[in-house]
């Protein structure tokens, strides 16, 4: 049994009853498709045939089309990946790390931050296998029996250790955040009116019937996903990171990676899970739910990742002094003054001076300036992994190889296309699935919400505990 | 009979029913519904039943799927009778002679099925025996060039040969005025006397040569012939404005001359000094050790001023001139006397005479000039031809031939000879296309390519060659000397009448003296065939000459120079692919000239890299090209390749590329001089050039080494810095720290040692590779795109200006005349390969001989690889190169490809490729000595850069062997001048450089 203080600000505010709960995040499943998220749809489908066409051009023609050359043999293809997984990572933070910290007001934001992370991870893994030059071999990269004779993948390879860690990590995110959906899947199929959704829904929510056992499973089955999630948090950026990592190359070949890659990875999913929220919010009347506690939870979080990225980037530099070595010194320095300095400094406005205006309560807790400021985390995240692969390739050993980098009109589209492949995947899933975690925010509701916290105060700890076994019967 | 049958088939018969006698004959005698399906009985009535829909549906659907899933069938037709010494899979070597204006090359032509693939230098030359130009190396395409006549042409129309001899047979029976053949230098003996007997019968004949590049005044002022120079016999060298390594006379066999007295090694520390007076920074200027840059109106004044210290006239350095350098070369060519050479490229009779008289107040003569063995591959004579052109426009001319010449484009006077050409009654051009002189003749009459001929040549006195056939003509061509035969009325064949001339030198039985000729392809006892002109040689005296230049007054204003780029040459073979493709040894430009220009103009004029600018010439013509900023150039000059500004349709390669710079040429005193002043304005346009390298300097990194010849000799273990780690035990090798288990070499370990002090940076072995490893050829834009496929580059790289250490931004300026040095730069087979560990699925991987291996089939192209790569070698394939509309090079079409070398795969789009240390001729060096049931012999496997090189930088060999060339050049230089690229990586790499050594003064 845990204790709430009673000076905590509560998670759910407006008086919300369970049936209230329901209704609110059922409300936007079973209404017919509003005007606005129908625009935002047709919005997101442009982008997705923008992706379409330019994944066409690729596939077709080859990686020529896009602006890569015999020096830059990476840019925006893997600066795109790391991006996307990067974004990813708040998800699986949310729902399992801060799941084992007992951190409850994680319960009305983890549904969204999940899917977040899956439809993340499905843009970000499109690049692994765009990038290649004969994609259609992308499945030589598994370590599967062939009739090749005896070829094996090479697993020195940290190309390899990606292919298995985004995979994992797909896969069990994936696992997660479907266990979390089959109670409210079952409300929604209980509450459907129309023969084929009953039966959907049916079908999605495996017949769940909230039976006490069913609900105990659930329990278990969640602790342990978080259990196997929480190393994936660190261990997929860390393995990231070493596609750099273990290179040669000035500006890639440095132990910080790991570390730094993590922090910059949970940073940039905070900030968009911020951007996701801040309009999901609104859109759906959910501002009861996903209230300004969250948003001001999630900044703490931002100021704390984005200082360790602040300091990261301070520290190669030192680093780079340090180290006496004249390729990693220039690298750095080339970084900072040279042809992309532009880049860099974009880069660090976003990433290291933006958040920090986090600092202030006021800014803190203004959803405007939130909004604002989670895009530019966007793009400062996007630029550090330019900044990263571009600049250090650009120049490395030998100065005959330098050459620039300038992305085609191919190489745009597949970035924008993945972000409308991504907000396609995302509307349909706020309209299609609850994004709301109903169940578990009904489990907080008594213990956390306004109204039975101040009402009931010296009644805290039964009411908490009735509540908890009210929630694991009411499906209704 | 019937009774004696024991068996029946069936009760049938035994019967032997009249039904079934009808029926016996046939296999299957009941009905047998295969008529219905073929429907060819009965036609009209019968479809296919209903019952064999799904069937034919299912069928037609899988051979549908099927045949859209194979691979286009590909016809491949066998022998029927097997040609004598054609065994498939097995190349066969024929000994030949490149010459094409001025560049000649005792060859030898690998061909493989019947198909001449590749050309290497013939070692039994004396005079190139080591390497090949660029021009020769890509000279085996142009057999295979889609764009060369197929027929011969009249007026435009193809037409037969019988006709064109029939119509040109008669015209000149009546011919009325002048005959003349107008050829560029000729140096075979039989087809200059087969010119000789041709014009005999005309009462007005003339045979006209010229050179698009004229080294007129040069053979003027030595009797009609390039002296003998030997550069291998001078201690000190000067050039003025002559570009003897990359353009100038016979660069390939100079190239070999000149580095042969610039090695060094323990054994052997001096080398030659080499001054360089020149207006723009050639590849010669490039390899001096001090190069002092002048205007073209200064070069008068050099020599002068030379001319009068060496002859102890008192001459001091013309004003507004590095003294302290001029001081140095009189020093230096007094103190050598008997030991120096002098060699200008000017075409002005004054200063070439004064050269001249130079060398023989040195006492060159005899010593580093032969006299005896003078070169014949300049013959050019600009009076005879604007005599001609004058002739031409006064309508005496009665007849033209054209050959291996087109002054409608390359000489100064072209627009006199375009209206001159009218005025002649026949005009026959025996051009392999329709070249801009061609398009404007009445019969184009194409000459053979030269590997389908037989020929004779020789370069120089008493060194002769021949070339032979290699495959039977491809078109309807024919030999020019056949031609000119055929309208003698003769009926021998040339190749009959080159035998019949090399009667008079033959020693011995004929057919085994002519046998062993063509098989060795060179004859060099030292006689001789070839008639020279002495009629060229003029008359001026040193005295006279120097009493005229001492008039001469630098102008002011710009001057223009016009060049010649050693892979286009003066631009006959500019439709040829590989060597547009192939960067400028200096500038590293690829696909077309432009206007180098010295940094202090460009800014001066407010113009950046890559403007287009307006040039007016002298003449009034104007000619626009983009501005490419080049360290080095004079102050106050510009200078703009010749062989450009192609408007044929017969040249689509090289069509639209650049402009034509030749107007830049002026003609004066019947000299034609190839500076002139200009006017340059600044347009709004920009025309990016394709540099395949766009950062210049060395950024005060470690990875080329030089040092001077005195720290050379005073200790050579100091004259290369080894970088060291610092551990608590001390500093040690890189090496001696690793993560990874080293290989064990049981069997060969090949490696390749390059010599940066042999190395000249002419780019011989970047075509060699280029062709030797089908390497596609990807057009300007994607040379822009910088994705050239090139395995094997010339890295240049630019002296910086003055700046202090750790002032990145200064040291990437060159330095207005900088010192420069070249790096070939190949997959450095490392033993620890960064690009081995990151392969996710293993496609390279280290062989057992150390090689570093590439397999395409595993590549799934993740590029991993090549972002790893320290050294920046490995090429992608973005496009598929072959079979591409987009890439409408020689590998988009059946001809073009039939020069690809069947040994090596032709990569697919997708994957990495690099250098593979010519593993198809490792392999097959092994194999033939397995056969012999031995072990390979040290040299007998070359790779093709190493073959190619015509000063022998590249040493290829098993360092397992202690025998080996390359083992005992790393012993002697190990500690000395053996270091490897990038050593603190520890990617300890199988190729091992030599730090260059410069004789400064």
């Amino acid at each position: 049994m845990q204790h709430v203080s009673p000076i905590r600000e509560p998670l759910v505010t407006g008086g919300k009853t369970y049936h209230d709960i329901t209704e609110d995040v059922c409300r936007q499943v079973e209404a017919k498709p509003n005007a606005r998220w129908a625009a935002a749809l047709a919005v997101a489908l442009v982008g997705l045939a923008i992706f379409i066409y330019s994944v066409y051009r690729t596939l077709w023609f080859g990686i020529g089309e896009w602006g890569l050359n015999r020096t830059v043999g990476w840019a925006w293809d893997i600066t795109n990946f790391v991006w996307w997984v990067g974004i990813g990572h708040a998800g699986t933070l949310i729902s399992a790390i801060l799941l084992l910290f007992r951190q409850k007001w994680r319960t009305s934001i983890n549904r969204a931050a999940e899917a977040m992370t899956i439809f993340a991870v499905i843009c970000a893994a499109m690049f692994p296998v765009l990038h290649m030059g004969r994609p259609w071999l992308a499945y030589w990269v598994l370590p599967l029996p062939n009739t090749f004779g005896s070829l094996w993948v090479n697993f020195n390879s940290p190309l390899l250790w990606d292919v298995f860690a985004i995979s994992t990590y797909f896969s069990v995110s994936l696992v997660f955040w479907y266990i979390g959906l089959i109670p409210d899947f079952a409300t929604i199929r209980d509450r459907a009116t129309g023969p084929i959704a009953r039966r959907v829904y049916a079908a999605l929510s495996f017949n769940w019937t909230g039976s006490a056992k069913a609900w105990s499973r659930y329990e278990t089955v969640s602790l342990i996903l978080a259990g196997l999630a929480t190393p994936l948090v660190l261990s997929v950026h860390t393995i990231v990171s070493m596609d750099f990592a273990t290179s040669v190359i000035p500006g890639w070949h440095t132990t910080i990676f790991p570390p730094y890659f993590v922090a910059g990875a949970i940073f940039s999913g905070f900030a968009m899970v911020l951007t996701l929220m801040i309009i999901t919010r609104k859109t759906f009347k959910l501002e009861d739910y996903i209230t300004l506690e969250h948003v001001e939870s999630m900044n703490k979080v931002i100021i704390l990742t984005g200082s360790i990225v602040g300091v990261a980037y301070i520290t190669e530099f030192f680093i780079a002094w340090y180290s006496q070595v004249e390729y990693e010194q220039y690298a750095f320095i080339n970084r900072a003054t040279g042809p992309y300095w532009w880049a860099y400094w974009s880069m660090m406005t976003c990433n290291v001076i933006t958040p920090q205006l986090f600092w202030f309560r006021k800014i803190r807790r203004s959803l405007t300036a939130t909004f604002i400021i989670s895009i530019f985390v966007n793009i400062g995240m996007w630029f550090e992994r330019f900044v990263i692969i571009v600049t250090s390739l650009h120049r490395d050993y030998l100065p005959s190889s330098w050459a620039m980098f300038s992305p085609t009109i191919i190489d745009i589209g597949v970035y924008v296309g993945t972000i409308g492949l991504f907000f396609t995947l995302f509307l349909l899933f706020a309209k299609f699935f609850p994004v709301v975690n109903m169940a578990e925010v009904k489990a907080i509701l008594k213990s956390s919400s306004g109204v039975h916290h101040h009402k009931h105060a010296t009644m805290h700890g039964t009411e908490k505990e009735l509540s908890t076994t009210n929630t694991h019967h009411s499906n209704d | 009979m019937q009774d004696r049958i024991k068996y029946w088939r069936g009760i049938e018969e035994l019967e032997n029913t009249p039904e079934f006698a009808k029926h016996a004959h046939n296999e299957f005698p009941e009905f047998l519904p295969l008529n219905e399906t073929q429907g060819e009985s009965q036609s009209s009535e019968v479809t296919a039943p209903r019952r064999d829909f799904l069937k034919l549906l299912g069928f037609g659907l899988a051979a549908a799927t099927l045949a859209s899933c194979e691979a286009p069938v590909r016809k491949a037709i066998p022998y029927l009778n097997k040609p004598v010494d054609v065994e498939p899979g097995v190349a066969n070597w024929y000994a030949s002679t490149y010459f094409s204006h001025g560049d000649y090359n005792s060859i030898l032509v690998k061909t493989r099925e019947g198909r001449p693939i590749k050309i290497e230098p013939n070692p039994s030359s004396g005079v190139t025996p080591l390497g090949t130009s660029p021009r020769a190396q890509a000279s085996v395409l142009n057999v295979y060039d889609n764009n060369r006549l197929r027929t011969p042409l009249i007026k435009g129309k193809e037409a037969k040969w019988e006709q064109v001899d029939r119509e040109i047979t008669s015209k000149l029976n009546g011919i009325n005025g002048k005959v003349a053949i107008v050829s560029s230098t000729v140096i075979s003996p039989s087809t200059k006397q087969l010119i000789d007997e041709f014009g005999g019968r005309f009462g007005n004949f003339e045979h006209v040569v010229y050179d698009a590049n004229s080294a007129s005044a040069l053979l003027g002022a030595n009797g009609g012939v390039v002296p003998g120079y030997d550069f291998s016999k001078a201690n000190i060298i000067v050039g003025i404005n002559a570009d003897f390594l990359g353009s100038w006379i016979a660069p390939t066999p100079f190239a070999k001359q000149y580095i042969k007295n610039r090695k060094v090694n323990p054994d052997k520390k001096e080398m030659s000094r080499h001054y360089q007076f020149e207006t723009m920074l050639s590849l010669t200027g490039a390899n001096a050790d001090v190069r002092v840059p002048i205007k073209p109106s200064e070069e008068a004044a050099v020599v002068t001023a030379l001319y009068n210290s060496i002859t102890g006239q008192g001459g001091s350095a013309p004003a507004n001139f590095d003294k302290k350098a001029f001081a140095a070369v009189v020093k230096d060519l007094n103190a050598n006397k008997g030991k120096a050479l002098v060699v200008s490229g000017s075409n002005d009779p004054a200063v070439q005479t004064l050269v001249t008289a130079i060398n023989q107040a040195l006492g060159a003569e005899g010593a580093t000039i032969n006299a005896a063995a003078p070169y014949f591959v300049k013959q050019g004579n600009d009076a005879q031809m604007i005599r001609l052109i004058n002739e031409m426009n006064a309508g005496t001319v009665g007849a033209v031939f054209f050959y291996n010449a087109n002054p409608a484009y390359d000489h100064p006077l072209a627009d006199k000879v375009v209206s001159g050409l009218k005025k002649v009654g026949l005009k026959v051009s025996f051009a392999e296309r329709v070249d801009e002189t061609a398009a404007l003749v009445d019969y184009v009459t194409p000459d053979n390519n030269y590997l389908e001929s037989w020929n004779d040549y020789e370069p120089q006195r008493g060194f002769l060659s021949l070339a032979q056939p290699v495959i039977s003509p491809i078109f309807t061509t024919r030999q020019m000397q056949d031609s000119l035969l055929t309208w003698s009325g003769s009926k021998t064949t040339f190749y009959d009448y080159i035998r019949n001339n090399w009667r008079k030198i033959a020693t011995g039985d004929f057919n085994k003296f002519w046998e062993k000729a063509v098989h060795d392809g060179v004859l060099e006892n030292g006689t001789s065939l070839l008639k020279t002109n002495p009629a060229a040689a003029n008359t001026l005296t040193a005295a006279a000459a120097a009493s005229s230049l001492s008039g001469r007054r630098a102008a002011s204003g710009i001057e223009a120079v016009l060049y010649e780029k050693i892979q286009i040459g003066p631009g006959y073979e500019a439709n040829n692919p590989w060597l547009q493709e192939m960067g400028d040894p200096i500038s590293k430009a690829t696909w077309g000239n432009y206007v180098a220009m010295p940094r202090k103009m460009a800014e001066e004029m407010g113009l950046t890299q890559d403007t287009v600018v307006k040039v007016t010439t002298a003449n009034g013509k104007t000619i626009e090209l983009p501005v490419l900023v080049q360290p080095g150039q004079a102050q106050g000059t510009v200078s703009i390749a010749m062989g450009y500004g192609r408007e044929l349709d017969s040249m689509p390669v090289v069509k639209g590329l650049g402009a034509n710079a030749f107007p830049i040429a002026t003609v004066a005193n019947n000299s034609v001089i190839f500076s002139s002043p200009v006017k340059i304005e600044k347009t709004d346009a920009i025309s990016p050039i394709a540099q395949m390298q766009t950062h210049h300097t060395i950024m005060d990194r470690l990875v080329v080494q030089e040092n001077t010849l005195a720290k050379y000799k005073e200790n050579p273990k100091e004259v290369t810095e080894y970088v060291r780690l610092t551990t608590h035990d001390g500093p040690v090798k890189p090496a001696t720290i690793s993560l990874w288990e080293d290989y064990e070499y049981k069997n060969h370990h090949w490696g390749m040692v390059i010599d940066l002090n042999s190395c000249i940076g002419c780019g011989a072995c970047t075509l060699s590779c280029h062709i030797e490893n089908n390497v596609p050829v990807v057009g300007k834009a994607e040379v822009i795109n910088r994705r050239d496929m090139h395995w094997l580059r010339i890295d240049r790289y630019y002296s910086a200006v003055e700046h202090e250490e750790g002032d990145y931004q200064t040291m990437e300026d060159p330095a207005e005349n900088p010192s420069v040095i070249f790096q070939p730069m190949l997959c450095q087979h490392c033993n620890h390969a960064p690009c081995e560990t990151v392969c996710p699925v293993a496609a390279t991987m280290h062989s057992s001989e150390g090689i570093n291996q590439m397999v395409y089939n595993r590549c799934v192209g993740t590029r991993y690889c090549a972002n790893n790569c320290p050294y920046k070698v490995r090429r992608f394939n973005w496009f598929a190169y072959a079979n591409n509309d987009k890439f409408d090079y020689n590998m988009n079409n059946d001809l073009g490809k039939m020069v690809l070398n069947p040994d090596v795969t032709v990569r697919s789009r997708g994957v990495m490729e690099k250098c593979s240390f010519c593993v198809q001729r490792v392999q097959l060096g092994k194999l033939e000595a397995k056969r012999e049931n031995r072990r390979p012999k040290d040299g007998e496997i070359v790779t093709a850069c190493a073959q190619s090189c015509p000063t022998d930088a590249i040493v290829f060999g098993d360092m397992l062997d202690p025998e080996s060339r390359i083992s005992q050049i790393l012993v002697r230089e190990q500690g000395e001048r053996a270091f490897h690229v990038l050593e603190e990586i520890n990617t300890q790499p199988n190729v091992t450089y030599l730090t260059k050594i410069r004789n400064l003064a």
